[in-house]
């Protein structure tokens, strides 16, 4: 049935608000990438599925809520400097999230290494639905409530025009800066030190990295570290961003980025970033032009069958990604 | 011999003993626990064939529909047991045996059940209202979907395998959990701009079967009210899909097709070399296992009266990969007892654990000192009963990862793979 | 290893022994004619289980509180909560169990339209009586199934009222709607813009996602429409992030939503994107009933919060199943009543004094008449939620009522 008038196609309205959806899907998608860097990072290094990797990203997430709500009931919110608060809520969420990341190995893959693919996939997910409720009773003890809501900070909130009626607000640009940061650090941390070194060499062939006098178990746990630290971050970015979280918030998201690794060849760091932002433009387009197109017929509703319709097409055509390289695996 | 027929006379006591124990008291769990451990008993011991045989049609025929009058929840439970079964058992063949991960098992299942919870119901009309002399189609129609569902889950599943073959492993895994998505997706909103799904709302009522056999059992005498009939009813039609689909799982897994999904699974380009044909032997695995989960949607609608997409999410696919795994993959009784053991621990065991520490709470008992009753609100067990799974999960895989009933050949595989990584330990020097 | 294992197994005794306990193990001596239990069916875990949680806790403040006469009578009374988790195949398959269990007279819940629905058909088949606190979908009463009942009113009337209101008194002329692709959001959306044309507004987009965070695609059209008024069918956990990204992007419309919006937790999450905003609803703020301000208090006492929605209509729901139970055993001379003896009890009460309203049932179970408030929210501060405008207040019967 077609709504209110929207019988034909508006191209003006089309055209109009184009400027706007670009900027949304780059936000998302780097959002996306994000997430998406932690879940490759462990991929490269083990070839396994962190499937709990969107309960360490919630870790990040209520890791943020609860320093900023501290700090808000303490009246310091108001004193320090946005800026100032963004790195301590960082630094916490970054050392929560990656602690929380090493135990999770430590406890439920590490007595798992050699075993057949599927055995820590399926260990992945009882972690992950260990840590949602773990999660959930902490806070129902510690406040009694499990929704969080971010405390604004006016700063983040403001709009900074871009082009024309287009703007962007400073914590999408943070989300930006972030993502871009973080890829850039990491590219050169792998390929540049020797740390990195050891990681490559723990992912290409772990028992000969073990014979050339690198300590597998360290890598391994420093690679879940990093992993999960820029899980922790993504979260909390993810809640100054979008406001509100809960426990359960971690698993949609998750479920993308990791479609988005994917896409983008998982195990490839550039390949999660350009993953991400090509779903999550895919998502903007889908769910702002749909209606339109469609005069009302399809709405935003379509927007993951729209992903996964194409990620399954281009899975077709580049079976390894668009970044990644031909792997042979048996399950 | 003489052994066997020791140990069959035991369990055929041990068999009555609990039948008459769940008979006095049918609302205990254990109870029934320890009845359900025969059927179990009956596969695990050394015995006769001919006693297992019979011993199976006694149990699950006779005794659990009469253990089911007295307590109707028990049946509900083996129906649902049945139907994960057959779940288990077609994933069981994608996973286990052909070695392909698919995260979106439960489309299949979907479409199953869609098929003829649209066709079956008042909601056929809304996609063609002038036909109402012809729709919602009757009961006995249910019979015709069990095969038309059967044949429409394969074509979605080669549907699904044609454009996937090419990709492997995770990326597999990920194109069918986009899959499974998409088909919940479309359920959800495929109410417009023609309504066929009827979209979250869902569809109800949902025809059933016709009760042909009600004058029958009324002639013996027994209460013949559809209540009563129907559990029964849909009980015995899954433990017959149920049989079927484990005669027919066996005989693939021991045909030339069957060594073909396991030659593929160990080792792809050698299996091509050897001349398996991939494509076939791949599309053959996916649409077997989803003409399963097809036939087994048909009955859930019928069973439920009622079905939402709610009931075809990501996580019920994950539900399922865990009873292949926890049972042992690529094994049939592994799979059967996995989706047993998943099923009851989610409906029954959980359950009764968090009633009986509530009930315990509200009514004051001491543990060590300690009165549950001042328990805070947040500690309320109902709560956590899923963190329970996750940790049984993660247990499972540490201390028991070739699955409860593994088959003798992954066993062997576990055993070696166990062994090199003790190997590689060793020269890795440790950690 | 070894010792991992021995704890493994000391953990599996645990939880068997746990299990050999029988459930009915209180060790209270007492001679009692037996156990009355009344079961709760409510999310507890999982994304809703704010809401199925007040639920609960209402329904085992109205035990604790107006169990009396029942436990006076010789009755030991008991509150058996079970998760739905939202889910149909949880709510049914828990249906099936309670239903086995003899001693469960009622059943208070749920909290979602989608799994009251199929669960109330396994309720029917042993006449077993459902109280529902906060199911507005016509549908659950419309089946006409003589042992389901609620105690608030149906979107049909709730979507209307909100479309009357936005139309007279908002002026409005446009509006967007957008709901959360839920048997309820949906519902209630569908029905408010079907009466929409008919009191003169145009629908510019009608529009639903499962989305929970990122609401800025779905934003920008909107923007581009520039409609007076949007509509949210949904629960004020999502509609909240909307609203909120909705104003920071600049969108001007007024907001109106159904009853999902009543909580605190709008203002928490939405802060100042709210203010001046109106809902309908079909459960008010505890400050509108008289009554409640006690139930308030003793919520908070015990519970450590302000009840959540649906929580006093969970005390009502309870209260009258109490009130009916009493009634059928006093009918059959003392001794434990049958299922059906109390779902005929509950038909048979009139004018019953609840927190919330006073209550009679039609023949489908909706109470008559069901009252239907409009609310305007004057503070982004969740504290000063009990200071919201009260509109405007209607008692409407439900369609067909009488017959």
């Amino acid at each position: 049935m077609p709504v209110g008038g929207a019988d034909r196609v508006e191209w003006d309205i089309l055209l109009r608000i184009l400027p706007t959806v670009v900027v949304d899907g780059f936000v998302l998608g780097f959002v996306y990438a994000m997430i998406a860097l932690g879940y490759t990072m462990v991929y490269g290094v083990l070839q396994m599925i962190n499937f709990a990797h969107s309960e360490i990203f919630v870790m990040g997430a209520f890791v943020g809520a609860e320093t900023l709500l501290i700090l808000q009931a303490s009246g310091l919110l108001t004193v320090l400097h946005p800026l100032a608060l963004l790195a301590v809520v960082l630094v916490l969420a970054m050392a929560g999230s990656g602690l929380l990341a090493v135990a999770v190995e430590r406890v439920a893959y590490r007595p798992l290494r050699g075993a057949p693919r599927l055995i820590p996939l399926i260990s992945a997910i009882g972690v992950s639905f260990f840590l949602q409720d773990a999660i959930r009773l902490f806070e129902s003890l510690w406040r009694n409530a499990f929704f969080l809501t971010y405390p604004t900070i006016d700063l983040f909130d403001r709009r900074i025009p871009l082009v024309g009626e287009v703007e962007i607000s400073v914590k999408s640009l943070l989300i930006i800066v972030a993502s871009l940061l973080m890829l850039v650090v990491l590219t050169l941390f792998v390929n540049r030190t020797k740390l990195g070194m050891a990681i490559r060499a723990v992912a290409e062939d772990q028992p000969t990295a073990g014979l050339m006098g690198v300590n597998v178990g360290r890598i391994i746990s420093l690679t879940f570290l990093i992993g999960g630290a820029m899980g922790g971050a993504a979260g909390a970015l993810f809640g100054v961003q979008f406001g509100t979280i809960n426990p359960y918030s971690g698993f949609i998201p998750g479920l993308k980025a990791f479609t988005a690794a994917v896409l983008g060849g998982i195990g490839n760091v550039p390949g999660a970033m350009v993953g991400g932002l090509v779903l999550g433009m895919l998502e903007a387009f889908a769910a702002s032009y749909m209606s339109l197109l469609t005069g009302g017929a399809f709405g935003a509703e379509y927007k993951d069958i729209f992903a996964f319709s194409v990620l399954i097409v281009i899975l077709m055509f580049r079976p390894q990604g668009l970044l990644g390289e031909v792997v042979r695996e048996k399950l | 011999m003489r052994n066997s027929n020791v140990r069959a006379l035991a369990l055929a006591l041990y068999i009555a003993g609990t039948t008459a124990l769940v008979a006095s008291v049918p609302r205990s769990l254990p109870a029934f626990l320890l009845f359900l451990a025969s059927v179990f008993l009956l596969y695990h011991l050394a015995l006769p064939a001919w006693f297992r045989a019979a011993g199976l049609a006694v149990v699950l025929g006779v005794l659990m529909p009469y253990v089911g009058i007295r307590n109707a929840f028990y049946l509900e439970v083996a129906t649902q047991v049945g139907i994960f079964v057959a779940l288990a058992l077609g994933l069981n063949i994608v996973v286990g045996l052909a070695g392909l991960l698919d995260l979106g098992y439960v489309a299949f299942y979907a479409v199953g059940a869609y098929s003829w919870a649209i066709i079956g119901s008042p909601q056929a009309l809304k996609i063609w209202p002038e036909a109402t002399h012809l729709l919602p189609l009757g009961g006995w129609w249910f019979f015709v979907f069990l095969a038309v569902a059967v044949v429409l889950a394969a074509i979605t599943g080669v549907l699904l395998g044609l454009p996937v073959l090419r990709v492997r492993g995770d990326y597999l895994a990920i194109v069918t959990l986009g899959f499974g998505e998409v088909v919940r997706v479309l359920a959800n909103n495929l109410d417009k701009p023609i309504n066929i799904t009827n979209g979250p709302i869902g569809i109800t009522p949902i025809g059933r079967p016709p009760l042909f056999f009600a004058p029958v059992v009324e002639g013996l005498g027994l209460p013949a009210t559809p209540v009563v009939l129907y559990p029964l009813y849909f009980y015995f039609m899954v433990l017959v899909v149920v049989a079927l689909v484990i005669v027919v799982t066996q005989r693939l897994k021991d045909s030339h097709i069957g060594r073909a999904w396991e030659a593929i699974r160990e080792d792809e380009a050698a299996a091509v070399a050897m001349g398996v044909p991939l494509v076939r032997t791949k599309l053959l695995a996916f649409a077997a296992g989803a003409s399963f989960a097809g036939a087994m949607g048909v009955i859930f609608a019928g069973k439920q009266l009622f079905i939402n997409p709610e009931s075809f999410t990501f996580m019920e696919s994950i539900g399922v990969l865990a009873m292949v795994i926890l049972g042992g993959m690529g094994s049939i009784p592994g799979a059967i007892l996995g989706a047993s053991v998943v099923t009851i621990l989610n409906l029954q065991v959980l359950k009764q654990l968090s009633l009986t520490l509530n009930a315990w709470r509200q009514a004051g008992v001491e543990i060590l000192g300690f009165n549950l009753a001042h328990l805070p609100t947040q500690l309320e067990p109902a709560k956590y009963e899923r963190m329970a799974f996750g940790v049984i999960l993660v247990l499972m895989m540490i201390f028991r990862r070739e699955g409860i009933l593994p088959s003798a050949r992954r066993r062997l595989e576990l055993e070696e793979a166990r062994q090199l990584a003790r190997e590689e330990a060793l020269v890795g020097g440790g950690q | 290893m070894t010792r991992l294992r021995g704890v493994l197994v000391a953990l599996v005794l645990l939880v068997t022994a746990a299990l050999l306990v029988p459930a009915q193990a209180p060790v209270r001596a007492q001679a009692t004619k037996g156990k009355i239990k009344i079961a709760t069916q409510s999310p507890l875990s999982g994304g809703q289980a704010v809401l199925g949680e007040g639920i609960k806790n209402g329904a085992q403040l109205a035990i604790e509180q107006l169990g009396g006469p029942i436990k006076r009578l010789g009755f030991d009374l008991e509150l058996v909560p079970f998760d739905d988790q939202a889910k149909p195949d949880v709510g049914v398959a828990n249906a099936k169990n309670l239903v086995t269990d003899p001693d469960i007279l009622l059943v208070i819940g749920h909290l979602n339209s989608g799994v009251a629905i199929p669960s109330s058909e396994v309720y029917k088949d042993s006449m077993l009586a459902m109280i529902s606190p906060a199911n507005t979908n016509p549908k659950i009463t419309d089946r006409k199934y003589k042992n389901v009942f609620r105690v608030v009113g149906r979107d049909d009337v709730q979507g209307v009222v909100g479309a009357e209101f936005a139309a007279k008194e908002m002026k409005v002329k446009t509006v967007y709607i957008i709901h959360d692709k839920t048997a309820y959001g949906q519902g209630v959306a569908e029905f408010f813009r079907d009466h929409a044309p008919k009191v003169g507004m145009r629908v510019v987009g009608f529009e639903g996602t499962e989305e929970q965070a990122n609401f800025d695609p779905i934003i920008t059209p909107i923007l581009a429409r520039r409609p007076d008024l949007v509509y949210f069918g949904g629960i004020y956990n999502q509609a909240g992030v909307f609203f909120k990204q909705a104003r920071a992007k600049g969108l001007k419309a007024r907001f109106l939503g159904p009853d999902g919006m009543d909580s605190s937790d709008l203002a928490k999450v939405a802060g100042q994107a709210i203010v001046g905003m109106h809902y309908t609803t079909v459960a008010g703020p505890v400050s509108v009933y008289p009554r409640a301000a006690k139930f308030a208090q003793d919520y908070k006492a015990k519970f450590g919060k302000d009840p959540e929605p649906f929580a006093a209509q969970a005390y009502d729901a309870t209260a009258i199943g109490l009130k009916a139970i009493e009634n059928a055993i006093k009918a059959a001379g003392g001794k434990k009543p049958t299922r059906e003896q109390v779902t005929n009890e509950i038909h048979k009460i009139k004018g019953f004094r609840g927190l919330t309203d006073t209550f009679t049932f039609d023949a489908k179970g909706d109470p008559v008449p069901a009252t239907y408030f409009v609310i305007n929210i004057v503070s982004g501060d969740p504290a000063k939620w009990g200071q919201n405008k009260l509109v405007k207040t209607l008692r409407i019967n439900p369609p067909g009522a009488g017959m």
